[in-house]
C-alpha cells in the first residue's frame, strides 16, 4: 500500500499541477489582448495607431524630402454621418509639423456618437507617425443636424524609413452604442429593426 | 505520504486501490452495489478498456456524420452550378465537417486508444482518474449533440468554417452561434480532463523499473500531445468566451468599431490552432512507430531521435502560428521569422520519415493490415509533408493561400495521415481487444478500397488549387469541373469502403481466428503479455518492467 | 550581375512556361515580376520535394520488396546510428537554407514602398467589390454578371461563368499601381493569380499591395476567404490596358460621372427611374433580396409585399442611405451615386406589387445625404 500512497501522492500533485498550467493559460489567452495591442503600437503591425496623444518632438526638419501624406475617410452603415477632410492629400517634410481639418456631419435630425476608427499604410510608417491631437482619440457625439470641425495634428519622425514615399491614414467612422441607463431610451438607440 | 491523504481519496482510486483484491468483472468499482447492466453500465463504468472502447465506437460513429457532411459537399461541387443544397446550407455543410472531424471524431479516436493502450503498455491497472475519465467522455456525446441540434435551429448552424473567423462568426454569425461556442467549450473541457488523467497516469503508474526512456512511443506522444492540450485548449476557450462576450455583451474584441481587431481573432484562434494540428498527428506518430518495428522484426531506429523530434515539433508549434495569416498583411519581419520557423519543422519531421525508412532496411517485413495502413501513412503523410513545406514559402503561400491546394495538403495529413494511423493502430490491436484476428482479406480489401479513394480525392484537388480554385466555394469555374468529377467520385468511393471497416470490425468481434497473448510475432510492449483478449482488469499487481522489452 | 539562386529560377519559368501558361492543373506563370518570382519558388520547391521523395521513396520501396519476410529475411538488430543520424539533420537544413535565400529577397521586393503612379481602393463588401481610383473621382462597384440561369442550370454556362463582372477593375501596364484594402463587413481576401496578388481585406483595418503589370489582358481572380453565402460568387476581373488607351478610358470615364452628376439635378420620369433603377437592382440587390423581391429570410428580408416599405418612405430611403447597423444591409451613400439611390428606391417602390406610385428624385437623395 505504500507505493500505492506515494502513487496517489503523485497523482495529486500532477493533477494540482495541471490545473494551474490550466488555469494559467486560460488567463494567458486574455492577457494576449493587451499584450497583442502593446505588441502592435510597438511594431506598428496592422497599422494600429496609438490612441493617445504624442508631443511634439522639435527636431530639425528634413527638407531634402517629401513625404506624401493621403488622407481618406470612410463611413459605415448604421451611422449616419458624413466625414470629410479638407484636403484628400498633402506633402510634408519629416520632421514638419501638419494641420489639417476633419469636417463631420450628422445628416439626421437625433444626437448620436460616433468613433472614427484609425488605420496607417504601410504599416512600417506607423510608429514613426506621432498624432499630436486627433479627433480618433475618443469618441465624438453629434446632435442633430450638427456640422463640427475638428483638426488633426501630427508630425512624421525624421527617422522615417527612406524607402517610405507614400503614407496613407484611414479613418472609418463607426457608430458607438450608448449604453443608457433607462433600458427605454437603450431600445430607441438601438431601434435600427430589420 | 500516504497517511496526509484524506481518505475519500482513495475512491477516486478505485482500481489501484484494490489492487491484487477481485479481478474478477466488475466488483471493485461499484462496492455499494451489484455490478450495474445495460445502459448503466456503460454510464457508470471507470474502467479504461470499456471508457476506451466508447470513446471508439463514439468517434467512429462521428467519423460516418462528418463523412455525410463531406459527401454533401462533394455532392454538390461534382459539377459546376448549384444543384442540390443551398450555399447556406453548403456552408454550414463545410463547417460541420470540419468541426465534427477534428474534435469528434480525430481526437475522441486518440483519446479512445490512449484509454486503452496506455495502461497496458506501461504496466498499470487503470487511468490515474478513473471517475474523472467517465465523465469526459460523457460530456463528448452531449456536446456534439448540441452542436449537431444547432443545424435545426432557425438561421442553421454554424456557417463560417472550422476557423470561425471573426468577424464572420461574431456580428454577422447566425442566432446558434452561442451554442456552438458552449459545445466547443464541453469538447475542450472534455479533451483537458482526458490530457489531465493521461499526463497524471504516465508520470505516476509506470511498471516499477519502467524510466521514461523506456516508454513505447505510444506513450511518449501522447504524453507531450497531453502537454500540448493543456497549454492551448485553455486559449481556444479563452477565444471563444471572448467570442461569447462580443456576440451577447457588447464587448468588442475582435470588432474595429469598439477599438478591436479581427486579425486578434485569427492571432489568438492560430495560437490554439497549430499545436491543435499536432496534437492530431503525433499520437499517429506513435501508433506506426510501434507497427512498422513489429512487422519488420526490427527494433525502431533512432528511439531517442524520435522522442527530441516529438518535442522538438511540439515546440516549434508554438511557434509557427502565424504562416496560417501570411495574407492578412503582416510586417515583413514577421512574414520571415513565420517562414523560417515553419520550414524547421520540416527537419524533426524529417528524421522521423528516415527513422522509419531505416527501420525497414535490413528488417524481415510482412505485410498485416495494421502494416500496410503504416506503410501507406509513412507514404502519404511525407506527401502531405511536401506540399507543407511548399505552403511554408511564404511568397509561394500567397498564391497557395486559401486554395484547394492548401485542402488537398492538410487532408493527405489528415486522411492518410491521422486516420489511417488510427486503422492500422486498430487492426494492430483488434486481437488484443477481441481475441480475434481481423479478417485478413476483407481488411487487405479495405485498405487498398482506402487508399485508391483517399488518393482520388485529394490528388486532384493539388491541380484544381493551383490553377486557382479557392476553398469553401459551393460552385465553381468550368476549368475546375475535371479535377472536381474526379474528387467527387474519389470521395463516394472512400466513404463507401469505410462501410467495410466497421464490417471488418464487427466480425472481429464476433468471432474469428483465435489470437494468442503475444498476437504479433515482432511485437516486443508490455500490452501483448496479457492474454487476448484482454481481461477486464490487468496489471493489477505492477508487472516487473524487463529492460530487455525496452527500446534501446 | 545576377546571383546563381536567380539563375535558377529563370530556367526553371523558363521551362516550365510553355505548359504553365495554359495553366490549367499549375501555378500560372502570371504577368508580373512577382508573379514569375513566385512561379519560379513554386516550380523550385516542388522538384526539390520530387527529388527527396524519390530518394526516401526509393529506400523505402527497395527495403520492402527486398528484405521480405516471406521471402526468408532476416532481420538486422541495429537501431542507432549517430552519424547518420546528424547528417540527415543537417541536409535538410542546408537545403532549406537554400530555399529560404531566395524566398526572402522576393518577399523583400513585394514589400518595396516606393512611390507608386497610381493608387486604387479596394473595398471588400458583402458580395461584391469596390474600386476607387484616388484623386480621379471615379469609383464604381463591380458585380457578378453571372446570370442566375446559368448557376441553376437553366440556361448553357459561358466560358467565363463565375468569372465575369458587369465592370472590371481597369489598370495600365507598365505603371506601379497601389492598392489599398478594406472591408465594409467581414474579411475577404483579393486574389488574381496571374498578378500574385492575394491579400485579405480587413473591416476598420487597411492593407497595402502593388503590382505592375507588364501585359495587357483580362485577368481573373476570385474573393478568396469565406465571407459568408455568396462568398463564391464574388469575382474580380482585372482590365490591363496600354498606358494610352488606359488614360483614354481614364477620360471617358471622368466625362461619364460628370454626366450622372448633372443628372441630379434635373427631374426623372418614373420610366426612366424604373429602367435604372432595374439594373441597379439586380446588379446590387438581388444577390440577398433575390431577383422578384421576395428576400431570404431572416437574414434578407423580402421587399416586395414589405409593409413597412411600403408605407415609409423616409425609412426606406433611411435603409438604402445608411445600412442597418451589424445587419447584412451596408450603407449605400457612398457606394451609389444619387441617381443610382433614387432610382432603385424608386424601382423597389413600384416592381411585383408594391404600387406605391412614388418617385424619388436624385436631387432628393443628393440632398439628404450632403444635408
Amino acid at each position: 500500500m505504500a507505493a500505492d500512497g506515494s502513487q496517489q501522492a503523485g497523482v495529486r500533485r500532477t493533477v494540482i499541477r495541471s490545473v494551474a498550467a490550466l488555469l494559467g493559460m486560460f488567463a494567458f489567452a486574455f492577457a494576449l489582448v493587451p499584450l497583442y495591442d502593446v505588441f502592435c503600437q510597438v511594431t506598428g503591425l496592422n497599422g494600429k495607431v496609438d490612441t493617445t496623444a504624442k508631443a511634439i518632438i522639435h527636431e530639425e526638419v528634413d527638407q531634402s524630402r517629401f513625404i506624401t501624406v493621403q488622407f481618406i475617410t470612410r463611413g459605415s452603415a448604421g451611422l449616419p454621418w458624413q466625414m470629410s477632410v479638407e484636403t484628400r492629400q498633402m506633402r510634408v517634410h519629416p520632421g514638419q509639423t501638419a494641420e489639417v481639418d476633419f469636417t463631420f456631419t450628422n445628416n439626421s435630425h437625433q444626437e448620436s456618437w460616433g468613433r472614427a476608427v484609425p488605420s496607417v499604410s504601410p504599416s512600417s510608417a506607423t510608429t514613426h507617425l506621432r498624432k499630436v491631437s486627433c479627433f480618433c482619440f475618443q469618441e465624438q457625439q453629434l446632435q442633430g443636424d450638427e456640422r463640427l470641425t475638428i483638426p488633426l495634428v501630427f508630425q512624421l519622425a525624421k527617422d522615417l524609413p527612406e524607402e517610405i514615399s507614400t503614407i496613407t491614414l484611414v479613418y472609418t467612422l463607426y457608430p458607438v452604442q450608448r449604453i443608457a441607463l433607462n433600458p427605454l431610451n437603450n431600445n430607441n438607440a438601438a431601434g435600427d429593426k430589420i | 505520504m500516504a497517511p496526509k491523504l484524506p481518505p475519500q481519496h482513495s475512491l477516486q482510486h478505485s482500481s489501484s486501490a484494490v489492487a491484487g483484491g477481485q479481478s474478477q468483472e466488475g466488483q471493485s468499482h461499484y462496492p455499494h452495489a451489484a455490478q450495474p447492466k445495460g445502459l448503466m453500465r456503460w454510464l457508470l463504468t471507470t474502467n479504461h478498456k470499456e471508457i476506451g472502447s466508447l470513446y471508439l465506437i463514439f468517434s467512429l460513429t462521428m467519423f460516418f456524420v462528418g463523412g455525410i457532411f463531406a459527401l454533401v459537399v462533394r455532392a454538390e461541387l461534382f459539377q459546376p452550378g448549384l444543384q442540390l443544397v443551398e450555399p447556406e446550407f453548403f456552408n454550414q455543410m463545410t463547417t460541420m465537417h470540419g468541426l465534427i472531424m477534428v474534435f469528434a471524431a480525430v481526437m475522441p479516436a486518440f483519446t479512445g486508444l490512449a484509454n486503452w493502450m496506455i495502461p497496458l503498455q506501461i504496466g498499470a491497472p487503470d487511468m490515474a482518474l478513473p471517475r474523472l475519465n467517465n465523465f469526459s467522455f460523457w460530456l463528448l456525446p452531449v456536446a456534439f449533440t448540441l452542436l449537431l441540434s444547432t443545424l435545426f435551429m432557425p438561421g442553421g448552424g454554424p456557417n463560417f468554417g472550422w476557423t470561425f473567423y471573426a468577424p464572420l462568426s461574431t456580428t454577422y454569425a447566425p442566432a446558434s452561434t452561442t451554442f456552438f461556442i458552449l459545445a466547443l467549450h464541453m469538447a475542450g473541457i472534455s479533451s483537458i480532463l482526458g490530457a489531465i488523467n493521461i499526463i497524471a497516469t504516465i508520470l505516476n503508474m509506470r511498471a516499477p523499473g519502467m524510466r521514461m526512456m523506456d516508454m513505447p512511443l505510444f506513450v511518449w506522444t501522447w504524453l507531450i500531445t497531453a502537454f500540448l492540450l493543456i497549454a492551448v485548449m485553455p486559449v481556444l476557450a479563452g477565444v471563444i468566451t471572448m467570442m461569447l462576450m462580443d456576440i451577447n455583451f457588447g464587448t468588442s474584441f475582435f470588432d474595429a468599431a469598439g477599438g478591436g481587431d479581427p486579425v486578434l481573432f485569427q492571432h489568438l484562434f492560430w495560437f490554439f490552432g497549430h499545436p491543435e494540428v499536432y496534437i492530431m498527428i503525433l499520437p499517429a506518430f506513435g501508433i506506426v512507430s510501434a507497427i512498422i518495428p513489429t512487422f519488420a522484426r526490427k527494433p525502431l531506429f533512432g528511439y531517442a531521435s524520435m522522442v527530441y523530434a516529438t518535442g522538438a515539433i511540439a515546440l516549434l508549434s508554438f511557434l509557427v502560428w502565424a504562416h496560417h495569416m501570411f495574407i492578412v498583411g503582416l510586417p515583413l519581419t514577421a512574414e520571415l521569422f513565420f517562414m523560417y520557423s515553419t520550414m524547421l519543422i520540416a527537419v524533426p519531421t524529417g528524421v522521423k520519415v528516415f527513422n522509419w525508412v531505416t527501420t525497414l532496411f535490413r528488417g524481415s517485413i510482412s505485410f498485416e493490415p495494421p502494416m500496410l495502413f503504416a506503410l501507406a501513412f509513412v507514404v502519404l503523410f511525407t506527401i502531405g509533408g511536401f506540399s507543407g513545406l511548399m505552403l511554408a514559402i511564404a511568397p509561394a503561400d500567397f498564391q497557395y493561400h486559401d486554395t484547394y491546394f492548401v485542402v488537398a495538403h492538410f487532408h493527405y495529413v489528415l486522411v492518410p495521415g491521422a486516420i489511417f494511423a488510427i486503422m492500422a493502430g486498430v487492426y494492430y490491436w483488434l486481437p488484443k481487444w477481441t481475441g480475434h484476428y481481423p479478417n485478413e482479406r476483407l481488411a487487405q480489401c479495405h485498405f487498398w478500397c482506402s487508399i485508391i479513394g483517399v488518393n482520388l480525392t485529394f490528388f486532384p484537388m493539388h491541380f484544381a488549387g493551383l490553377a486557382g480554385m479557392p476553398r469553401r466555394i459551393p460552385d465553381y469555374a468550368l476549368q475546375f469541373a475535371d479535377f472536381n468529377l474526379l474528387s467527387s467520385i474519389g470521395a463516394f468511393f472512400f466513404g463507401a469502403s469505410q462501410l467495410l471497416f466497421v464490417l471488418v470490425v464487427v466480425l472481429c468481434v464476433r468471432g474469428g481466428q483465435k489470437a494468442p497473448a503475444k498476437a504479433w510475432e515482432g511485437a516486443v510492449d508490455l500490452e501483448w503479455s496479457v492474454p487476448s483478449p484482454a481481461p477486464l482488469h490487468t496489471f493489477e499487481t505492477p508487472p516487473v518492467f524487463h529492460r530487455a522489452q525496452s527500446h534501446d | 550581375m545576377r546571383l546563381p539562386w536567380q539563375w535558377l529560377l529563370t530556367i526553371t519559368s523558363v521551362a516550365s512556361l510553355s505548359q504553365a501558361h495554359a495553366s490549367s492543373w499549375n501555378m500560372p506563370v502570371g504577368v508580373t515580376d512577382t508573379s514569375r518570382n513566385i512561379f519560379g519558388l513554386h516550380m523550385t520547391i516542388f522538384w526539390v520535394c520530387v527529388v527527396i521523395g524519390v530518394i526516401v521513396f526509393g529506400v523505402m520501396f527497395y527495403s520492402l520488396f527486398r528484405y521480405r519476410h516471406s521471402k526468408g529475411a532476416k532481420a538486422a538488430r541495429f537501431h542507432e546510428h549517430t552519424s547518420v543520424e546528424v547528417l540527415w539533420t543537417a541536409i535538410p537544413i542546408l537545403i532549406l537554407v537554400g530555399m529560404a535565400v531566395p524566398a526572402t529577397a522576393t518577399l523583400k521586393n513585394m514589400y518595396d514602398a516606393s512611390e507608386a503612379d497610381l493608387d486604387i481602393m479596394i473595398t471588400g463588401q458583402q458580395w461584391r467589390w469596390r474600386y476607387e481610383y484616388l484623386g480621379e473621382d471615379i469609383a464604381y462597384t463591380s458585380n457578378l454578371s453571372t446570370t442566375r440561369e446559368q448557376i441553376r442550370g437553366e440556361s448553357e454556362r459561358d466560358e467565363h461563368y463565375l468569372l465575369d463582372v458587369d465592370e472590371p477593375l481597369v489598370l495600365p501596364i507598365n505603371r506601379k499601381v497601389r492598392f489599398l484594402m478594406t472591408s465594409d463587413d467581414v474579411i475577404h481576401s483579393w486574389w488574381v493569380p496571374e498578378l500574385a496578388v492575394k491579400q485579405d481585406t480587413i473591416p476598420g483595418f487597411i492593407n497595402e499591395n502593388w503590382v505592375q503589370i507588364n501585359e495587357p489582358g483580362i485577368y481573373r481572380g476570385q474573393c478568396a476567404e469565406l465571407c459568408g453565402v455568396n462568398h463564391g460568387f464574388m469575382p474580380i476581373v482585372v482590365h490591363a490596358m496600354e498606358e494610352a488607351e488606359f488614360e483614354t478610358w481614364l477620360e471617358e470615364r471622368k466625362e461619364a460621372a460628370e454626366q450622372e452628376a448633372m443628372g441630379v439635378d434635373r427631374e426623372w420620369a418614373i420610366e426612366e427611374l424604373m429602367a435604372r433603377g432595374e439594373e441597379v437592382y439586380q446588379s446590387i440587390c438581388s444577390s440577398c433580396h433575390q431577383g422578384e423581391g421576395q428576400g431570404a429570410p431572416p437574414a434578407f428580408p423580402a421587399l416586395a409585399g414589405n409593409e413597412q416599405l411600403i408605407n415609409e418612405l423616409d425609412w426606406h430611403l433611411d435603409r438604402v442611405i445608411n445600412g442597418v447597423s451589424g445587419a447584412a444591409m451596408p450603407a449605400f451613400r457612398n457606394t451609389l451615386n444619387p441617381v443610382e439611390i433614387a432610382a432603385v428606391v424608386t424601382y423597389t417602390r413600384n416592381a411585383w406589387g408594391n404600387e406605391t406610385g412614388d418617385t424619388v428624385q436624385p436631387a432628393t437623395v443628393a440632398e439628404r445625404i450632403a444635408q
